[in-house]
């Protein structure tokens, strides 16, 4: 057993344990510098690139060791990486800076997939409080209605719901959303998670809700709400935690997933996932445009990976958390 | 057993209407607009538009819509208005590439993965379990897409212009029953592709299974009994510890031939079901997607559940646990 200091909490002891494994806190402080680079994607759009995500420069050329090139040659091939401040990474097929693109992508996915996940969660921990609470009716059909997503391979209700959307948008009352807004995406991605989180969570409450913590705040006169969210929601925040950076990886990957299937985000909007898209057509010419996203795509989700798993370490090392793809 | 087969098989039929119901309304429900204008693909005219209502019944009530929905779906006569080809008969048509492509990376994961779960256990807190972990870690972060499409482009199709000759071809696919061996050769890269998510997995659940069984008490006893260290861990770590990776295979075997293979077929051209939606959503052809959508999930439900009366035939503890008494 750890010896802590007495009295030291279990959060305590769980931020030690996780502080003292070395790396998964560097990592963690990958995602973290990956996700400031992608927010400084303005800055290097204008005070290095000099361009935007979207201006084409089909017919400019560019100064590299005193010889001018066309950024996009006669046969139509884009310039490989110039490793200076304009085209970095080189251009894609309409002209444009590949680096730009890939910071900016790389906001629209880490967007998708951290609010993605967020919203997963919400709906995750409501339906399984809810369900493992209530028990009953509400238990019955909050738990078939998982049983139902949960039977769609993961992708095949992402692509269903993905193009059905970008189709005609979204109207729920005053609330409209485009076809091609990334709130699309967004929703769908965190609808097809949601039961990976919600049953875990279904079963710890069924578990609590018995315990003499719950009865005692029961015997005090306290309502269903108030002692499900003061009473049992702090005991499954661990679980919460070890769930939610798995689900902001799973969330990125399968957002490029569909947007490499023209499901998910659209073009000319960039993400990671279109940029692959677009970069394996021209494959053969340019590798670098789809290398790059992919390499992007890997080390964000290898860190929140290995992130993850030390989360889970220092928490709950028992806990078993699947997440499909 | 035979009452716990029924029940099974009622909550399944439940299971697979209920399936039906939303990927029925995901369709022709959910977004605002007209649903004849989205099954008519992206530039309809307003004929085809009337046509298609008609057909459908979309002026009709949502009851009539759901039959007929269904009722095209089986009875064969769904089309895909881009094509105009059958949808079942396409899916039919791709089904044997996909259970190909299906089947052998099933096997190619399993064997890997239990492989390297077991070298990673026995050499636990080493240079090479550590090595692996890590390997294992960037095969589960790889989208299958990216991964597959290098390997097609360095592997398949570079590699061979420096060879001279073709050594893994770049995409497509040959039918088993023309050239077995050409079969073989073009799904070598893809097999390995599908894999590599699996083989990350799977090593890793193999690996901390068998470090909790070597603590159980039946390990002990082994040990005590003289049987050599080799014949323990094989005959009576390794044994206990596949079970739940064999529950995986069974599952995740289900969810690949259910659509989880759509990417890889995709990016090596093999033209199975998966790939088919996969090409529908360019042109935003519903019936296409909507059939795969719903034969892919009827499918894992329907595996799923064999999966469980396996199980409970092999194991009573199963039959017990979902509420059947014991006689």
């Amino acid at each position: 057993m750890e010896k802590g200091p007495a009295g030291a909490s279990p959060w305590r002891l769980a931020a030690r344990r996780l502080r003292r494994d070395k790396t998964s806190i560097a990592f963690g402080f990958v995602f973290i510098l990956l996700v400031a680079a992608c927010l400084a994607a303005p800055l290097w759009a204008e005070h290095v690139a000099h361009t935007t995500p979207e201006a084409n420069h089909l017919s400019d050329t560019i100064e590299i060791d005193g010889e001018t090139v066309n950024v996009v040659g006669f046969d139509g091939v884009p310039i490989g990486p110039t490793w200076q401040g304009e085209f970095f990474l080189g251009a894609d097929g309409n002209g444009r800076d590949v680096m730009v693109r890939l910071l900016y992508g790389g906001r629209n996915s880490l967007l998708i997939g951290i609010t993605a996940a967020l919203l997963t969660t919400l709906f995750g921990v409501l339906a399984g409080l809810f369900a493992g609470y209530f028990r009953g009716w509400v238990d019955a059909v909050l738990s078939r209605l998982m049983d139902i997503i949960w039977a769609f391979p993961v992708i095949l209700l992402g692509i269903a719901l993905g193009t059905s959307l970008a189709l005609g948008g979204l109207k729920i009352g005053p609330i409209s959303i485009g076809g091609a807004s990334l709130a699309i995406p967004i929703l769908v991605i965190s609808i097809v998670y949601i039961p990976y989180l919600a049953r875990p969570i279904r079963g710890q409450v069924l578990g609590l809700r018995e315990k003499e913590f719950v009865e005692a705040a029961r015997a005090q006169g306290k309502g269903s709400l108030r002692i499900m969210f003061s009473e049992i929601l702090p005991n499954i925040t661990s679980t919460i935690l070890v769930f939610f950076p798995l689900l902001v990886a799973n969330a990125i990957l399968l957002e490029a997933a569909l947007s490499f299937l023209g499901a998910g985000v659209q073009p000319p909007e960039p993400s990671w996932g279109t940029m692959i898209d677009e970069g394996v057509e021209r494959i053969v010419t340019a590798p670098t445009m789809a290398i790059v996203p992919g390499l992007m795509l890997v080390l964000t989700v290898l860190s929140l990976n290995v992130f993850g798993d030390g989360v889970r370490d220092a928490l709950d090392p028992r806990a078993k958390v699947k997440v499909d793809r | 057993m035979a009452r716990f087969i029924a029940r099974r098989l009622a909550s399944m039929v439940l299971v697979l209407f209920a399936v039906s119901v939303l990927t029925f309304l995901i369709f022709n429900v959910i977004p605002n607009g007209d649903p004849a204008v989205r099954m008519a693909g992206k530039q309809p005219t307003e004929q085809q538009i009337e046509a298609i209502r008609k057909e459908w019944g979309f002026d009709k009530n949502i009851v009539v819509q759901y039959g007929t929905t269904m009722k095209k779906l089986f009875t064969g006569d769904m089309v895909s208005y881009f094509t105009q080809l059958s949808v079942t008969k396409e899916i039919w048509k791709g089904l044997p590439r996909t259970l190909s492509l299906a089947i052998g990376a099933a096997i190619i994961w399993m064997l890997f993965g239990v492989a390297l779960g077991l070298y990673s256990a026995m050499r636990a807190g080493g240079i090479s379990d550590r090595l692996l972990t890590v390997l294992a870690l960037i095969g589960i972060s790889m989208p299958v897409f990216w991964i597959g499409a290098l390997m097609n482009q360095y592997l398949g199709f570079e590699l061979s212009n420096k060879l001279g000759f073709e050594l893994f071809p770049n995409g497509g696919y040959v039918e088993f029953t023309d050239n077995p061996f050409e079969w073989f050769r073009h799904l070598i890269l893809p097999w390995f592709a599908l894999a590599i998510l699996f083989i990350g997995v799977y090593s890793r659940v193999l690996r901390s299974n068998i470090l909790d069984t070597v603590n159980e008490d039946f390990v002990r006893t082994a040990r005590a009994k003289g049987l050599s260290e080799r014949q323990v861990l094989l005959k009576h770590v390794l044994r206990n510890s596949l079970i739940p990776v064999v529950t995986l295979w069974g599952l995740d075997f289900a969810v690949v031939i259910g659509g989880g293979a759509i990417l890889t077929e995709t990016v090596f051209n093999l033209q199975g079901v998966g790939q088919y939606a996969a090409d529908a959503i360019g042109q935003l052809d519903v019936p296409p997607i909507l059939a795969v959508t719903m034969f892919g999930a009827f499918f894992v439900v329907f595996f799923n559940t064999v999966v469980d009366i396996v199980y409970a035939a092999l194991d009573p503890r199963i039959r017990l646990e979902s509420g059947e008494t014991a006689t």
